[in-house]
């Protein structure tokens, strides 16, 4: 079923008779050759590449609750490749230059609006630390333009400029970030997955994996054992927990970080606005909710809900940062629980234990992460060896004194 | 969240921040010859469990006393509070 004008066009003289659901919804079968842990975006987008880019077949998604039921629905839909650390920014503009595709690389309406973002900087020094990720961007060629006071309040002229405590000097902007409807990537990743002969089978949660010398032979699930040559864990939040079921221990802390619409207003805020001295940022949907979040609570959880500080903090950092949202009335508000790193980087490797992955510890910024992330983790089943833009992300790297360390906080999930 | 302060009794966990998991407080012995891949882990790697956990909180906004607070993850419902100090003492590390 392919998406098109004209379809939309002849379904609405049917009286939209002709639709059909987006995937099968297959039993599992009693043996595939790879096995994907967790049906969330990244997940999905893992099973898409690995059957369309590289050819595989005899795929199947093990999701324990429905597909896209965890953070691939709960983030505030950001994408975005402003990094610094050559571990990092290559692989997150490969990820932009996914998503710039993304829409006609899977024939369905992901929403990407490319209308950018910007980092505001308040001190000289941020202003050269700035300027310093704004030139490795454009190494990378993500693209960066640095603005200064006035050019930015031509811009964006709501913004508290002479807030006493972080006066605001300028912003580092990359125009191609944005954001992009969240649940619709989960959706159109699953449906090029399923068109290409994946197996989506959901309500079927991982109890176990069946490990035989040192390799994987298959995994326990709640309806009944599936055997398989490959597994590769994509389950962020809740890493641990499964890995555990591998006698693995991870550099990862479970913990909830917050998010936050309002009631729809009229356009008002033109892209993404950071206020990392104030733990706050912003965007706008195309409903007109203000949707905006803040740090995380920094403490051990699986809640996904936070607590009343957090919520007390980013309103005072948004109060801080554009008084008049002041005026708007939060309609809802939620947590997720998030991988945090040691070191605040993702992991996409392969285990100690043959044919058993794992791509997790995405901490706050899986979402933008979402095509990389997938591609290189099908890179890593399909071919055994890291993608080129994800060879940072080893397991090892702990070990070995190579950390991805973006924002030189330390290794303590709660600073990051 | 409230945590239940041994000598201060009820404080909000605001007053707090967190490092986390107490087995920290087993610190791997230095001069061991596995003492590189002990501290490793003992830097690196968590049990991050769902459920029930014993984690650190450092009372600055107070009395500056580490606590071992257990608090459940999946709830957030704290469980229970002891200075560090009398959970050091009650393992063998600072028995002597």
């Amino acid at each position: 079923m392919k998406f098109s004008g004209f379809r939309v066009f002849a379904e609405a003289l049917k009286g939209h008779t002709g639709w059909r659901p987006l995937w099968r919804n297959p039993d599992p079968k009693p043996s595939y050759d790879y096995l994907i842990v967790g049906g969330g975006g990244h997940g999905l987008a893992t099973a898409y590449y690995l059957a369309k880019t590289f050819g595989r077949s005899r795929i199947a998604v093990l999701e324990k609750g429905w597909l896209g039921s965890g953070n691939v629905g709960r983030n505030t839909t950001i994408i975005r490749s402003n990094y610094l650390l050559a571990g990092n920014e290559p692989f997150y503009e490969f990820s932009m230059k996914l998503w710039e595709g993304l829409e006609q690389e899977l024939n369905f309406n992901a929403m990407v609006s490319q209308r950018g973002i910007i980092n505001l900087f308040h001190t000289d020094a941020q202003r050269d630390a700035f300027r310093r990720r704004g030139n490795a961007m454009m190494l990378a060629g993500a693209g960066a333009r640095l603005l200064g006071r006035e050019e930015l309040r031509a811009m964006v002229p709501f913004l508290n400029y002479d807030n006493a405590r972080f006066p605001i000097k300028g912003g580092l902007m990359q125009a191609r970030a944005g954001t992009a409807r969240h649940d619709g990537v989960a959706w159109g990743y699953a449906r090029g997955g399923d068109s290409h002969g994946v197996d989506l089978i959901q309500n079927c949660e991982v109890t176990g994996f069946r490990l035989d010398r040192g390799k994987v032979r298959g995994v326990e699930t709640s309806r009944g054992y599936i055997a398989a040559d490959k597994v590769g864990v994509a389950v962020a939040g809740s890493s641990s927990r499964v890995m555990a079921m591998a006698g693995m221990r991870l550099p990862i802390e479970s913990h909830v970080l917050q998010a936050f619409v309002t009631e729809g207003l009229k356009p008002t805020i033109p892209g993404v606005i950071t206020f990392g001295a104030g733990h706050f940022y912003i965007s706008q949907s195309d409903k007109g909710g203000l949707v905006f979040g803040g740090d995380i609570d920094g403490y051990n959880s699986y809640a996904q809900r936070g607590n009343l500080p957090v919520v007390e903090d980013v309103a005072e950092g948004g109060m801080a940062l554009m008084p008049m949202i002041g005026r708007a009335r939060l309609l809802r508000m939620w947590g997720g629980v998030v991988d945090m790193s040691m070191d605040g980087s993702p992991i996409i490797d392969r285990t100690h234990i043959d044919g058993l992955y794992l791509n997790g510890g995405w901490c706050y910024g899986g979402f933008k992460a979402t095509p990389a992330s997938g591609y290189a983790f099908a890179h890593l089943l399909a071919t055994g060896a890291p993608h080129e833009t994800a060879r940072a992300y080893r397991i090892d790297r702990f070990a070995r004194g190579h950390v991805v360390d973006e924002r030189g906080a330390g290794a303590q999930p709660n600073l990051h | 969240m409230l945590i239940p302060h041994p000598l201060l009794g009820l404080r909000d966990a605001q007053e707090f921040t967190y490092l986390g998991d107490a087995r920290l407080i087993d610190r791997p012995d230095p001069s061991a010859p596995d003492a590189e891949a002990a501290f490793c882990d003992y830097v690196f790697l968590r049990d991050n469990p769902a459920g029930v956990h014993r984690e650190f909180w450092f009372h600055e906004q107070g009395d500056r006393s580490w606590l071992v607070v257990t608090r459940d993850t999946v709830t957030h419902e704290v469980l229970g509070a002891e200075l560090a100090r009398d959970a050091a003492l009650s393992r063998t590390r600072c028995s002597k």
